[in-house]
C-alpha cells in the first residue's frame, strides 16, 4: 500500500538542490497542485526536467519565474517568455534536449540502460560534446540516461495500489518519469479501491508509485 | 479570419502530397494550415507528437477537454480511428520511421537539404520541441514557407547560416512562389505559382536552381 498524503505533504522531502521531473505537455496533464506545493514550499537550486517551460503563470512555469530553478532541462521553452530572459541573463540553466530524445532518456534511466542511441541531432548543436557511435552501418548519437530524485506526475483515476490510468494526450511525460525517480509522487483526480480500476486500463503499474495525493485539479 | 492567399496556396498544394492512407504530422505554424485542405478522396490521419493519431479540428467552446490538447497546447479533438500514447511511443513512431510525412516550417533551407528552423542565437531560442525527431525520422520531409523573410532576404540558400535542426533531411520546398525538389545533385525548381515567372523565383532564391525540363503552374 502506498502512503496517502496531501501535496504539502508530499513535497516536504524535496530539498534544495533537488533534482525533480515533472509530467505535463504545455500544463496538460501537469500535477498542478503539486508544482504550488513545492512553490510554497521554497525549496531551490532544483534541476527541473519537463518537456517544456509552459506558461508564466502556471504550473512550472512558476517555480521558474519565481527564481527556484536552477537548471532546466527540457525541449521547448518558447511559451515561457521569462524563461527565455532568465537564460540569456545566466540566471538559469537550460539544457535543450530533443523531445524524443528527452523521453527515451528518461526511459532509458527508469529502465536501468546505460545510454540511448539515436540519429536525431547529429550534425547539429545537439552532438557538440558528445560521442558517436557506429552501429549496423549506420552513425549515432550516445545520449546518456536521465534520472531524479523525484518526480511529480498526474493521473486520472489512481487505486491505493498507486495503479493509474492516464486520459488521453495528458500520458505524455507521465508515464516514463514515473518510472525514473528515486520517489515518484502521483497527483489524481480520484483515489478509489483495488480492484475498482480495470487492469486493463492501467497506464502506469504501481510499482513505480511512492506517494499518491488525491483530489487533483485540471489546469 | 479570411486566410491569408499566399498561405492558403502553399497550403492547398502540400495538402496534394500525401498519399493515401498516409500518417501525417504537420507543425505549428503555416503548416497546421495544410490540416483545412486534406484531400476529401483520401484517408489521412494526422499524429500529434504530444501523444496521438488521430488529430481532428479544434474543439468547440465548450467542448474543451483538457486532458486533450494538440502540440501547442490548445483543445483538440480526436476522429474516428485516433488513438492515445505516451511521448516515449509517440517518438517511437516519429523516429522509427512510421510517419509518412511531416509539415514542417523554416527559417532557412539550403542545396543539401539541410535545414534550419528552431533558433537565432541570441534572438530567438525557444528550442527544437519535436521537430529535430521529425526531420530525422519521417519518411518524407516537406517545407512549408514564404519564399522570402518579412524583410524580403531569401530563404532558400546555398548554405544555412543559422543552426542546423537537421542534415540532408529535406525532400520538397513549398512557398507561395514555387515547388522546389531537393535531389542529390541539388535543387530542382518543378512548379511555380501562377502570379510569377521563373527568372523571379530564380533572383529571389540565393541557391543553384536547376530547371525541370517541364516547369508547371500550381
Amino acid at each position: 500500500m502506498k502512503r496517502i498524503c496531501s501535496p504539502e505533504e508530499a513535497v516536504r522531502n524535496i530539498h534544495d538542490g533537488a533534482s525533480v521531473m515533472i509530467g505535463g505537455f504545455m500544463c496538460c496533464g501537469q500535477p498542478l497542485r503539486l508544482v504550488d506545493a513545492l512553490l510554497a514550499k521554497g525549496s531551490k537550486d532544483l534541476t527541473v526536467i519537463c518537456n517544456d517551460a509552459g506558461y508564466p503563470d502556471r504550473g512550472v512555469g512558476k517555480l521558474i519565474v519565481a527564481g527556484r530553478v536552477k537548471t532546466l532541462i527540457a525541449s521547448h521553452i518558447g511559451l515561457n517568455t521569462v524563461a527565455g530572459t532568465k537564460m540569456g541573463s545566466g540566471e538559469l540553466a537550460v539544457e535543450l534536449v530533443p523531445q524524443g530524445t528527452l523521453a527515451e532518456r528518461i526511459r532509458c534511466g527508469g529502465a536501468g540502460l546505460g545510454g540511448v542511441l539515436t540519429p536525431t541531432g547529429l550534425g547539429t548543436e545537439v552532438e557538440k560534446g558528445k560521442r558517436t557511435v557506429k552501429m549496423q552501418d549506420a552513425t549515432f548519437l550516445l545520449e546518456a540516461p536521465l534520472r531524479a530524485d523525484f518526480a511529480l506526475i498526474k493521473a486520472n483515476i489512481t487505486d491505493y495500489y498507486g495503479n493509474s490510468f492516464v486520459a488521453k494526450s495528458a500520458k505524455n511525460f507521465n508515464a516514463v518519469m514515473a518510472t525514473a525517480a528515486r520517489h515518484t509522487i502521483v497527483e489524481t483526480d480520484e483515489l478509489v479501491d483495488a480492484g475498482s480500476l480495470d487492469p486493463e486500463r492501467v497506464v502506469i503499474p504501481g510499482v513505480f508509485i511512492n506517494d499518491i495525493v488525491a483530489g487533483g485539479s485540471h489546469g | 479570419m479570411a486566410e491569408d492567399p499566399k498561405r492558403a496556396r502553399i497550403a492547398k498544394r502540400i495538402a496534394r502530397e500525401f498519399p493515401d492512407g498516409a500518417l501525417v504530422n504537420l507543425g505549428i505554424g503555416l503548416p497546421t494550415l495544410v490540416a483545412d485542405y486534406l484531400p476529401k478522396d483520401k484517408t489521412v490521419l494526422l499524429h500529434s507528437e504530444n501523444g496521438f493519431i488521430g488529430l481532428g479540428p479544434q474543439a468547440e467552446k465548450g467542448q474543451e477537454d483538457p486532458d486533450l490538447v494538440n502540440a501547442g497546447g490548445r483543445p483538440v479533438t480526436l476522429v474516428p480511428g485516433g488513438c492515445y500514447f505516451d511521448s516515449a511511443a509517440s517518438f517511437v513512431i516519429i523516429r522509427g520511421g512510421h510517419v509518412d510525412v511531416t509539415v514542417l516550417g523554416a527559417l532557412e533551407v539550403d542545396e543539401e537539404g539541410n535545414l534550419a528552423n528552431y533558433m537565432i542565437p541570441g534572438k530567438m531560442v525557444p528550442g527544437m520541441g519535436g521537430a529535430m525527431d521529425l526531420v530525422v525520422g519521417a519518411k518524407k520531409v516537406i517545407i512549408a514557407m514564404e519564399h522570402v523573410s518579412k524583410s524580403g532576404q531569401p530563404k532558400i540558400l546555398s548554405k544555412c547560416t543559422l543552426p542546423l535542426t537537421a542534415r540532408r533531411e529535406v525532400d520538397l520546398i513549398v512557398t507561395d512562389m514555387a515547388v522546389i525538389r531537393v535531389t542529390r545533385s541539388g535543387l530542382v525548381l518543378e512548379e511555380i505559382a501562377e502570379d510569377t515567372t521563373v527568372e523571379e523565383v530564380v533572383s529571389k532564391t540565393a541557391a543553384h536552381l536547376h530547371l525541370s525540363p517541364k516547369i508547371t503552374e500550381f
